[in-house]
């Protein structure tokens, strides 16, 4: 069953804290990986392709540079799951 | 007169504790750091030699996760380490231009490289990861140890096999007194416990297989010493020229007064029987620190408890000290801590430094029955070193003909 945007929001968040150690409660819609969160590329890299694993999708390369604020990878991700 | 290079600073990661002064008062006490292997993979795979010498604490405790998840193990050693010595030296104020960094690794990041091995072929190429590359890369640590400390002069990284951290504090000490730089942070690290390095090593007939008795396996000099054991860990010594080190009142543990770095030219794994490199180190070694072979007071030597190298490095010693060898108080310290590879010289030159520092030569352990062949003056409990001046050596040689010795000199 598809994950709702709650449920990916909260899963990426735990991404991004195993990642980078940012607090998962700092990881909001709104906010911008770099400019906010100041996730550089490999780490935005490394993110994907853990969320890749974790929620079954592909995000192609080519996406990877659209999803500038964490609202762009959680809809990119409830989109690509129900694909 | 060039201007002495002291050492202000030491950290340690070691099989024998997770810090300089824990390693270094398990080795006066004189524990051993191996054990037998608790991993899956060594009966998966039906290892012959089923015991190493890890280090006692796994930097993982130690660092922050998001810091530790971009370093290979043997860099996050290394990081532990070289944060240890600089708080001890005091946290130097030095501008970024004028600190350097001279690390060392024999390896590098097996782990990381064999474990990204792994996941491309049991899950592809997307699920490796983009660090995977500046993680396994052998200058990573210096890299790491640079940005840590806003290190500018330069970070230069040797990889010389088993002389490879004492070619480190050898190119360091170079370094500042060349003026390149006036506190450099120095060391070696190595994590290199792996089923593929142990099933190497001991195809080569370099390990010991002494499996009902791993505490006891390392045992150099000892007539039924059967190969080395593999250690873990990292040292990290602040080096500094004297001058910067006295303006800001820093404690000095020793003074890095020469080193000698040659190559044998003659096997990539084999000693040269006649000892010519080791012995040239050692000589220019002294003679940098304006020394004769009569003044050494001590030698922590490299003796990894291999039948033949250990043979080896007592010929070269008996060439360069005569029957004085004899008398000098001798430490094996690869007899406690197992073989560091890349970390071990500058885990010894720690040792060394303390041992000139405290007039202690740290015990050398397992010897039952000293090979006849090497009468070399060794002791099972530490050997009190006399009040007079303290000049010490320590040896390292490596795969690959390389030969480095410090000399350091106490400062009292």
């Amino acid at each position: 069953m598809a994950l709702t945007q709650e449920e990916v929001l909260a899963g990426l968040a735990e991404l991004v804290n195993d990642e980078t150690g940012i607090a998962t409660e700092s990881v909001q819609l709104e906010k911008s990986f770099t400019d906010d969160l100041d996730i550089d590329s490999i780490s935005m890299m490394t993110i994907v392709v853990n969320a890749e694993e974790r929620f079954d999708v592909k995000i192609p390369d080519d996406e990877v540079k659209n999803l500038k604020t964490v609202k762009n990878a959680v809809d990119y991700i409830v989109g690509a799951q129900t694909q | 007169m060039a201007e002495k290079i002291v050492i202000t600073g030491i950290g340690a990661s070691s099989p024998l504790g997770g810090t300089a002064p824990e390693s270094w008062e398990g080795l006066l006490r004189g524990d051993s750091g191996t054990h037998r292997l608790e991993h899956d993979w060594i009966d998966e795979l039906d290892l012959t030699v089923k015991f190493a010498a890890e280090a006692k604490v796994r930097p993982s405790e130690v660092l922050e996760r998001p810091k530790a998840k971009r370093l290979d193990i043997a860099s996050q050693f290394a990081v532990v380490s070289a944060i240890e010595a600089w708080a001890d030296a005091g946290s130097p104020d030095v501008a970024p231009e004028r600190l350097g960094v001279d690390y060392a690794t024999g390896i590098g990041g097996v782990w990381t490289l064999l474990d990204a091995w792994d996941t491309l072929r049991e899950k592809g190429e997307r699920r490796v990861m983009p660090m995977t590359v500046p993680m396994l890369m052998p200058n990573a640590a210096a890299a790491a140890i640079s940005m840590h400390f806003e290190a500018r002069a330069f970070a230069h990284t040797v990889a010389s096999a088993c002389a490879s951290s004492t070619e480190s504090l050898a190119n360091g000490f170079e370094h500042l007194r060349a003026g390149l730089a006036d506190v450099v942070i120095a060391g070696g690290a190595e994590s290199a416990i792996h089923p593929i390095t142990i099933a190497s090593f001991n195809s080569m007939q370099a390990l010991s297989r002494r499996n009902d008795s791993p505490e006891t396996a390392s045992r150099p000099y000892s007539v039924d010493r059967d190969g080395f054991v593999m250690g873990e860990g990292a040292a990290s010594l602040v080096l500094e020229t004297e001058s910067h080190a006295r303006a800001r009142g820093a404690k000095i543990y020793a003074e890095v007064a020469g080193a000698g770095v040659t190559a044998d030219s003659y096997h990539i794994t084999a000693n040269d029987p006649e000892g010519r490199g080791a012995i040239r180190a050692v000589e220019l070694a002294l003679a940098q620190a304006g020394a004769s072979a009569d003044d050494v007071t001590h030698i922590n030597a490299h003796a990894t408890s291999t039948p033949v190298g250990d043979i080896a490095e007592y010929t070269a010693l008996h060439k360069v000290f005569g029957d004085r060898v004899h008398e000098i108080p001798v430490s094996a310290t690869k007899s406690q801590t197992g073989h560091l590879l890349g970390g071990t010289g500058a885990l010894e030159a720690m040792f060394t430094a303390l041992a000139v520092m405290n007039r202690t030569a740290p015990p050398t352990i397992n010897v039952v029955d000293q090979d006849p062949a090497i009468p070399l003056r060794i002791s099972a409990q530490p050997i009190a070193l006399d009040n007079g001046p303290q000049v010490a050596i320590s040896n390292s040689f490596g795969f690959g003909g390389h030969n480095a010795v410090v000399a350091l000199r106490n400062m009292n």
